[in-house]
């Protein structure tokens, strides 16, 4: 079941070791990302790849999405993505989707 | 008494913040407790809940008890904090406020309709119970014996304190009824007691006196809110001599009844049961986890 | 050619001969006479040696294109000598300077990177360049590469005609007017003036710059009046307010604190922890942390420190007072406290930095030094320790003493956290080695203790620190905890442009910094 991204939602903070994820809505554009990190050089890929990867598992084709990362490591930014992903939507999240 | 692991000190980490939750880790404390409750506020309880589950299935520290603390059993968060924390599957879940039996169940059914849903082994999470309310404290033993998944009833002291309409002081008089109770209790299920917080950070030696008092009356560990607390508590619950001694000794004992196949164990005419045994091995790993070679 | 900690290296950079390092003690063991560029001089015919401005002292020293310039970092961030100076010196458009401090503090309006921008500076010699300075460097700002040394190379480096200096100008919060110096006294003092001496010493011509003339002769005297030849006043030589910052914060980050405990473990639990031992424990945020920590351990184990060494903050006068430390030498005073205490303490001493550090003299303080406390941005599975370049490649930092201190004190201890953030800090490779990994003894992280069992004092070590159950792991392993953690980053592209060569304290060549591809 894909979700809609209906508003434009945040999750997350601008501590060290977090990402602030902003998403919003953009019909038939694709996923855009926009990433601002301090460590851009090193795991720049990795962290599109996640979100990617994060997008890909709600099913949402488009969206526009905004991190400010501060050094926030994988599952911090997979969790934050989610976070910012169902507040945009407007739905919780799909827990029994995480059973195997 | 399950299986034997350390719990001294079980250390609170905010849901609220990756950084205190990855850094939580390093600290010596025995169980780290993912907390979703009262350190997380209302609008972020969301995310706190994905970033506690993702951390946990992700990032979960090795050697360490590993604990979720999920919101209050009538508040709204409770069915989906239930429906994260199971799949993260740690060590244990802490339910807050409790004040009867039937509320454990409750939990503990829909839990094990969680683990089934999610192909986890049945019965395979615990449960740490805090005692927070006069109900709570005079319903200890059916809690702590209200499911066999009920590892550890902790004490909970501010929010008893309010329930009583006592003041909250250093000297702790005013739980010290409350500290028997749920002793008592725990002793006669057979499950762990976890003492109360110290809620004064910046004061070692009060710390230090609570901590000694919190050990001599029985209690197993403590819940410590800050980082530089681990180390005074673990101390505190470092065994003497005579304890590891007597342990040792215990254990022999044992040792050689299987050898005889004998069905009853005595030392010094005394008969040794599984508690004993269980608690004598609970010694040594204490002293063990000290640095004291036994 | 591949140097002793397996880093490629060129024959030559430009001019630069590379001596790749070969290993501690290693080095050259042909010792040739001192080399000076102080000459004799008579005395000023005015009778003082006084000039009205910078740009009088400039010409009168005869400055000119392609010379070497040098200043010392004892302002720190407060510095604001180094910009007036410039900015005189362009005014009168000289150019393609060598510019020599004893480390670039980042010194802004005006920043260095404007002299080297408009080529009055074209080569940096320095212990270390961060800031605007060192993002620019990096990203191949200069033709020649700059030359890092860590402090006790410096004096070497002079002394031994490396770096000759045609002109000192070195900032005082005190002077007279016939060049008797010092940075201990007036509003704006900076305490230890540890690393201008060296200049003083052996510089063509000196110049002292102060805000504070004080009458014939200023007392106390660092730099004697027979080393200087001009005397310049400016409005102000240094920014109090900033003397002191970036360094002596006192931490309440619970894993600071835990990492300077465990170090402190370590300390205590070595037989070297004893009547009379010696310490540095440096800046930083841990450092300080651990100073505390020590105090409460020598009062626990009644015992007293002999000395303590090198950049000296409010913490050790705080134990000197404590009669903790019976002699506290300060080749620097990182703040207030400190800068003052050496004129109010007998036993706080104003010392030169080839007293503390160069390992080419006939001895230095480090020789005698018990505990050495070391910061680092890396530290890789051999042991090895950058402290200069961070995650992205960036300038982060300085050399400082750190390479010195390794290798001087018996035990040193390098503390810091598995990752910071994303960053690893514990890695397969430094992405720059500046100091050697068989100089380190002990890495203290915030997941455990890890000893090299390559150095001189792994047995004894691990004896002592297993009978005090501290807890020992493996650098393997936290290497690889520090993976689990962040993640595997991808490495760091470079290009074939050297942008610094990291000189060791022997003066061979330990790695090089390439530009960062972009």
């Amino acid at each position: 079941m894909a979700l809609n991204i209906k508003q434009t939602a945040v999750a997350g903070t601008m501590e060290s070791s977090d990402v602030m994820v902003t998403v919003k809505p953009a019909e038939g554009q694709g996923l855009v990302i926009h990433l601002q990190s301090n460590v851009l050089t090193t795991f720049g890929d990795q962290i599109r790849a996640t979100v990617q990867e994060v997008f890909s598992d709600f099913g949402i084709r488009d969206a526009e999405v905004f991190l400010v990362d501060k050094g926030a490591i994988d599952c911090v930014i997979r969790a934050r993505v989610q976070a910012a992903i169902c507040r945009a939507s407007g739905e919780g999240f799909n827990w029994k989707g995480e059973d195997k | 008494m399950g299986k034997i692991a350390l719990k001294r000190t079980s250390l609170y980490a905010s849901g609220a913040s990756p950084v205190n939750l990855l850094q939580a880790r390093f600290y010596n404390e025995d169980c780290l407790v993912y907390d979703l409750e009262d350190s997380v506020p209302v609008q972020e309880k969301d995310a706190a809940r994905l970033l506690v589950y993702n951390l946990v299935k992700y990032q979960r520290p090795v050697g360490k008890y590993v604990i979720i603390r999920v919101n209050g059993i009538y508040s709204e968060y409770i069915d989906e904090d239930l429906e994260a924390a199971v799949r993260a599957c740690p060590d244990a879940i802490r339910i807050p406020k409790v004040e009867h039996a039937y509320e454990v169940q409750k939990i503990a059914k829909r839990i094990s309709e969680i683990e089934k849903a999610a192909g986890i082994e049945e019965g395979s999470i615990e449960l740490w119970c805090n005692i927070e309310s006069y109900l709570g404290v005079l319903n200890a033993r059916e809690i702590a014996e209200s499911d066999p998944r009920v590892v550890a009833l902790a004490l909970g002291a501010e929010d008893f304190t309010a329930s009583m309409k006592a003041a909250r002081t250093k000297a702790s008089l005013e739980i010290f009824y409350a500290r028997n109770a749920i002793l008592m209790a725990c002793r006669a299920a057979g499950v762990e007691a976890i003492d109360a917080v110290f809620s004064d950070i910046n004061d070692v030696e009060g710390l230090k006196e609570d901590v000694k008092l919190t050990r001599n009356l029985g209690f197993d560990g403590k819940t410590v809110v800050h980082p530089r607390q681990v180390d005074v508590v673990n101390a505190a619950f470092t065994p003497s001599k005579k304890e590891i001694n007597y342990a040792l000794r215990v254990l022999a004992a044992v040792e050689e009844g299987k050898r005889q196949h004998k069905g009853a164990v005595t030392l010094g005419g005394d008969m040794i049961d599984k508690p004993m045994e269980l608690r004598a091995q609970t010694t040594l790993a204490q002293a063990r986890a000290a640095g004291i070679n036994v | 050619m591949i140097n002793a900690v397996g880093r490629e290296l060129p024959e030559k950079i430009g001019n630069y001969v590379v001596k790749p390092f070969m290993g501690i003690g290693k080095a050259v063991d042909d010792l040739p006479p001192v080399v000076s560029k102080r000459r004799p001089s008579l005395r000023p015919e005015s009778g003082t040696k006084l000039l009205p401005t910078l740009e009088d002292a400039i010409k009168a020293c005869g400055l000119k294109d392609g010379m070497t310039i040098s200043f010392h970092h004892c302002f720190r961030e407060g510095d604001m000598v180094i910009g007036q100076v410039l900015t005189a010196i362009r005014g009168l458009g000289i150019k393609n300077l060598r510019f020599a401090p004893s480390a670039v503090v980042n010194i802004k309006n005006p920043s260095v990177t404007e002299f080297v921008k408009d080529g009055t500076i074209t080569n940096i010699e320095a212990s270390g360049i961060r800031g605007e300075l060192g993002d620019a460097v990096i990203d191949g700002l200069m033709e020649n590469p700059v030359i890092l040394r860590p402090h006790g190379s410096r004096p070497r480096a002079i002394e031994s005609g490396d770096l000759m200096i045609d002109v000192a100008f070195l900032g005082a919060s005190a002077a007279d007017e016939y060049g008797n110096a010092t940075g201990q006294i007036g509003p704006n003092a900076c305490g230890s003036m540890g690393y201008a001496f060296v200049d003083a010493h052996n510089a063509g011509k000196v110049v002292i710059v102060t805000d504070n003339l004080v009458d014939y002769p200023c007392a106390p005297i660092s730099i004697s009046q027979q080393y200087v030849d001009y005397v310049v006043k400016v409005d102000q030589a240094g920014d109090p307010a900033k003397i002191g910052a970036g360094a002596a914060r006192i931490t309440k980050n619970p894993r600071d604190l835990m990492i300077a405990k465990r170090t402190v473990d370590v300390i205590a639990a070595s037989r070297m922890f004893r009547q009379g031992f010696s310490f540095q424990t440096g800046a930083g945020a841990i450092a300080i942390a651990c100073t505390n920590f020590l105090s409460e351990r020598m009062e626990e184990a009644g015992i007293t420190a002999s000395f303590a060494l090198g950049g000296i903050p409010a913490a050790i006068i705080d134990m000197y007072k404590k009669g903790q430390v019976r002699v506290v030498a300060c080749s620097q005073s990182f703040d207030a406290v400190a800068a003052k205490a050496i004129v109010e303490c007998p036993g706080v001493i104003e010392i030169d930095n080839a007293v503390y550090s160069n390992m080419y003299s006939k001895g230095c303080m480090l020789d005698k030094l018990n505990f050495g406390v070391l910061g680092a941005l890396e530290v890789d599975t051999d042991f090895n320790i950058n402290i200069l370049t961070g995650s992205s490649g960036e300038m982060m930092g300085g050399l400082g003493g750190g390479p010195d201190v390794a290798d001087g004190a018996d035990i040193s201890i390098v503390t810091l956290p598995v990752v910071r953030g994303r960053t690893p800090s514990i890695v397969p490779k430094v992405f720059t080695c500046c100091t050697p990994g068989t100089s380190v003894a002990v890495v203290v992280t915030e997941a455990g203790v890890a000893l090299n069992p390559k150095h001189k004092y792994y047995e004894e070590l691990k004896e002592d620190l297993t009978a005090a159950n501290v807890k020992l792991v493996d650098i393997q392993d936290l290497c690889e905890l520090a993976r689990s953690i962040v993640g595997t980053p991808k490495p760091i592209e470079c290009t074939d442009k050297i942008v610094a060569v990291v000189e060791y304290r022997d003066g061979t060549v330990i790695d090089v910094i390439r530009q960062i591809k972009r």
